[in-house]
Parts: C-alpha cells; sequence; structure tokens
C-alpha cells in the first residue's frame, strides 16, 4: 500500500483518476494548482486506486492524503 | 500641473505592484485607492494605501480579475484613475475600454493599442509588417495538431508552441521532435482552453472558441532581451535602453540586468530603433516593453512580443536612469508632454524572490516568521509582503524584487552578494539560495550567458 500526499499548499485542479483504477508508475493521478502553476501529482508505485480522498476545487494543505494505491 | 486632475487614483493589483505605484501616487500628492481579495487583507499595499476596498473572496476571477467589482469600487470611491499595474486586468482591452467608457483615465495605452499586441499572432505580424524583424513562424492561429505538425516542418525544428494569449511562460514549451510537438501542442491547448474560460468568466471572449497557438522557429541559446518605451502624447516614441532577461525557469524570468551584458552598441542602437518603430507602428502611448530575442553569436535579434503595460523588471530600467517609470506613466495618462533624455548610467539587477523551493523551483506557500529586507547603497528592495503575513497559493509566487545599482557590473553584482546574504525570508520555500549560487555560477559572473543558463545549472530539469 502506498500513500500519496500533497507537498505543497495548493487547489485540486483536476482529479484524473477514480477509485478503482488500474495505474502504473508515473501515471498522473490529479493535477494540483498552486502560485499559477499546474502540478501533476504521478504515482510511484502499480496497483489500484482504493482511496481518493480529494475532489475538484479543494484546498488541500502539505501533507493532506490524496490517495492511496494498492 | 495636469497630473492633479487624476486624482485619487485606483490600483487595481496586489502584493509589490501595488505596494510600488502607491508608493509614487502619494509622492505626486494623489490620492491612492486600494483594492484587495479577502486573503490579502493583511498585506501591506492595503494599510499603505489612503482607501482600501474589499472586492471579493481569494479567487482572482471573482475578485482582481472581476472587472465589474473593480469599477463599482472606483465609483464608490470617486476615483478618477485606475492603474492597473501588471497581469491581471493590465493587458484586458475590454476592461480598458470599460474604464474609459466610466468617465475614468485608464492609466496605459489606448485599448486598440493593447488588442493589437495582445495576440501574439497578430503582433508578430504586424512587427513583421513594420519592418521589425521576427523569427519563422505561423502567420495564422494554428487550431489542431495536424496544422502544427505541417507548421513546423515549414519552420524547421526545434520550434517554440505558445499560445497567442496569456503570459507568464504558461503552455509554452520547445519541441525537438514530432513526438514533442504533441504534447507541446497538448499542454499549448490546454492554457488556452483556461485563458479562454478565464476571459469569458470576466464576461469577454468566448470559452468555445478554438485555441489559437503559434509556433515559431526556435533559437538555441538565445539571449531574451527586452526595450523599455515610452509613447508621448505628441506621438513620438523613445527608447529608454534595454533590460536583459536571460536568466529564466519554466520560461519565466527570474534576474534581469541593465544594459545586457550580451549585445554590442552597434546591435543595441539597432534594437533601440526597432522598438521605438514599433511602438510607432501602433501609436503607443505610455510604457511598454519590445521583448526580443538575441542570437548572441551572429549579434542579431527578432521580435518576440509586445508587453502592453509597466514590466515587473522595470526597476533596473529606472535605476540605470534615474527615471520613476509609474510617475511618468501618470503624467502621460494625464496628458502631458514630459522632457525625457534617458541616459544610461552604471549598471543594475533584479533579483525575484519567489516563494519556491531552490532546487526544483516548486511552489512554496506559507507564513512569513520573519522577514528582513537589506538595505545599503545601491540597494533597493520592492516588497510585497512583510514579517506575520501568509503567502497564498491564489497568486504569483513573488514575495518581492531585491534590486541593486553599481557604478560597474562587477560593483552591482558584489553589492547583490551582500544584499542576497542579508535577506531574511523564513516560512515559505525562497529562492534566495539559488540567487546566491547563480552568482557564483561562471556563466552567469562572466555575462556570457544565455535562457539555457538555469535548466543547465539543474542538470535540465528547470
Amino acid at each position: 500500500m502506498a500513500e500519496v500526499r500533497a507537498e505543497m499548499v495548493a487547489n485540486v485542479w483536476k482529479v484524473v483518476v477514480k477509485e478503482g483504477d488500474t495505474v502504473s508508475d508515473g501515471d498522473t493521478l490529479v493535477i494540483l494548482e498552486s502560485m499559477k502553476m499546474e502540478i501533476p501529482v504521478l504515482t510511484e508505485d502499480d496497483g489500484v486506486v482504493t482511496q481518493l480522498k480529494v475532489n475538484e476545487g479543494d484546498v488541500i494543505q502539505e501533507g493532506d492524503l490524496i490517495a492511496v494505491i494498492e | 500641473m495636469l497630473t492633479e486632475t487624476l486624482g485619487p487614483v485606483l490600483v487595481a493589483n496586489r502584493g509589490e505592484i501595488a505596494r510600488r505605484i502607491i508608493r509614487t501616487v502619494k509622492r505626486m500628492g494623489l490620492r491612492a485607492i486600494a483594492v484587495h481579495s479577502e486573503a490579502d487583507a493583511d498585506l501591506p499595499f492595503v494599510r499603505e494605501a489612503d482607501e482600501a476596498v474589499l472586492i471579493g473572496p481569494a479567487n482572482p476571477a471573482q475578485s482582481y480579475l472581476d472587472a465589474a467589482k473593480v469599477l463599482e469600487a472606483a465609483r464608490a470611491t470617486g476615483a478618477r484613475a485606475i492603474h492597473p499595474g501588471y497581469g491581471f486586468l493590465a493587458e484586458n482591452a475590454a476592461f480598458a475600454r470599460a474604464v474609459v467608457d466610466a468617465g475614468l483615465v485608464w492609466i496605459g495605452p489606448a485599448p486598440e493599442a493593447i488588442d493589437r499586441m495582445g495576440d501574439k499572432i497578430n503582433a508578430r505580424n504586424l512587427m513583421e509588417d513594420a519592418g521589425v524583424p521576427v523569427a519563422a513562424g505561423t502567420r495564422e492561429p494554428v487550431t489542431d495538431l495536424e496544422l502544427a505538425r505541417k507548421a513546423a516542418l515549414d519552420i524547421g525544428y526545434p520550434v517554440m508552441v505558445k499560445t497567442a494569449g496569456g503570459g507568464g511562460g504558461i503552455g509554452m514549451s520547445v519541441a525537438h521532435d514530432e513526438e514533442a510537438l504533441a504534447k507541446a501542442f497538448e499542454q499549448a491547448a490546454r492554457a488556452a482552453a483556461r485563458f479562454a474560460a478565464a476571459a469569458a468568466e470576466g464576461g469577454e471572449g468566448d470559452a468555445l472558441a478554438g485555441p489559437a497557438i503559434l509556433l515559431e522557429r526556435y533559437i538555441e541559446r538565445a539571449r531574451h532581451v527586452e526595450v523599455q518605451i515610452l509613447g508621448l502624447p505628441d506621438g513620438t516614441v523613445v527608447a529608454l535602453g534595454e533590460r536583459d532577461c536571460s536568466v529564466q525557469r519554466r520560461h519565466q524570468k527570474v534576474v534581469e540586468e541593465s544594459p545586457s551584458p550580451g549585445i554590442t552598441q552597434e546591435l543595441r542602437e539597432r534594437m533601440l530603433a526597432a522598438a521605438v518603430r514599433a511602438g510607432e507602428a501602433v501609436g503607443y502611448l505610455g510604457a511598454g516593453t519590445v521583448e526580443c530575442l538575441v542570437d548572441a553569436d551572429k549579434q542579431d535579434f527578432v521580435f518576440l512580443e509586445m508587453n502592453t503595460r509597466l514590466q515587473v523588471e522595470h526597476p533596473v530600467t529606472e535605476l540605470v536612469t534615474g527615471l520613476d517609470l509609474v510617475e511618468l506613466q501618470l503624467r502621460v495618462a494625464a496628458g502631458e508632454q514630459p522632457e525625457v533624455r534617458p541616459e544610461v548610467r552604471g549598471h543594475a539587477f533584479e533579483f525575484r524572490v519567489y516563494a519556491e523551493d531552490p532546487k526544483r523551483f516548486l511552489p512554496g506557500p506559507g507564513t512569513i516568521t520573519a522577514w528582513a529586507e537589506p538595505a545599503g547603497e545601491g540597494v533597493r528592495v520592492d516588497s510585497g509582503y512583510e514579517e506575520g503575513n501568509t503567502v497564498t497559493p491564489f497568486y504569483d509566487p513573488l514575495m518581492a524584487k531585491l534590486c541593486v545599482h553599481g557604478e560597474t557590473r562587477g560593483q552591482a553584482l558584489e553589492r547583490a552578494r551582500e544584499a542576497i546574504a542579508g535577506f531574511t525570508v523564513e516560512g515559505p520555500k525562497n529562492n534566495l539560495p539559488f540567487c546566491a549560487e547563480l552568482l557564483d555560477e561562471a556563466e552567469f559572473a562572466s555575462g556570457d550567458y544565455d535562457t539555457g543558463l538555469v535548466g543547465r545549472m539543474r542538470g535540465g530539469r528547470a
């Protein structure tokens, strides 16, 4: 199981995957936006997205859980 | 003086530039009015204005980009002129028109000039027709990937792919082959769609219009050199020297200097003359910037784009010319014909202090727990924040501009080194360590660098 967390305060601009999707290393899970910059959040693991904790438009804090890959 | 008729002046911006404009407005004896979002209520520019109006929530679309709210604030406070700063509504011709229609003075060029230069495709064509050199590129909007592929073959790789609107390096990328072109095109199309959506939200433009994208021949090892111009009421345009903005990450400037160490006097004269021609071709009034790409080896240049507003890096020009560009903007907007005899003295740098990590340059917003600005001979700091403020993720990462002036480039660099070491910022991540690292980089110190410098310092990852 791997947890993907936010590296910075940001707005969730786009949610690319949904719970149940199969992903592999390097796939984009969500795209964050902070300070006028788009920041794709990638998975470093292969697996299934078992939890997706953010919605488009959310403001998330550094360290917040974005997704769980199992 | 005519400028007395301008006040009160509403500053439709935030952060360091709002603060800097307010300073000159007040020095000229005029009342300064700030507008701000909920997120910015505690920033210095709000306090330093004579009056401040809350215009909406943090989201810029509902505050700084909302033309109706800004105009309502102007009406409510009795403002007679609006200074847009840079970004937000500064290059929005519809807003400029609305300001004029409301009977207010727009401190910027005529809306028609913004229209003609705001679209990068149109601007390129106009400049080419005016005899200003441009890079090989597309004269019509490229609306799909197939057209992009054909255009790239005509132009020859590598090509720069960018959106006709927007700025700040957003949606811009270089493609060295067809595979990279597909990626670059997709990225630009996404950015173009967002610009269109933002414009539609602001009550103008069409969100459903196809993406307007242009391709241009990409010059490897180019310098980015721009000319500051000032259009006067009598129709003449003067050039106030150049700025070298070749230190960039993600196609966005980090450090600027004037004069440019990478051009000969002969090239400088040609560029300044071309910039004057460019300004006169669009009947330009007020402060503007003609951005060019310089091939340092060939000592030749091409037109890149024109910015119809005050530029972030205007302080370097102020430091070497002794002029106050905001004052000149106000006087020209009031119909005065200031006598400007630009004379460049010494050398100046600007270091943009961004809230971002100094290695990967990723955003690092946060609360400022300690903030101490350097001072000293030749040092100027234009900042938007102070201790206790929070740098939020809603706006660009620029916290301050550390500017230095010296009699020579060497002296200015020495002063920069001391000033950077003497600047304390704690809380948000910041790029001061990168600025210090840059000063130790032989390529930068020599002056013989190009827009690839930061990428090389970071092993191609910037």
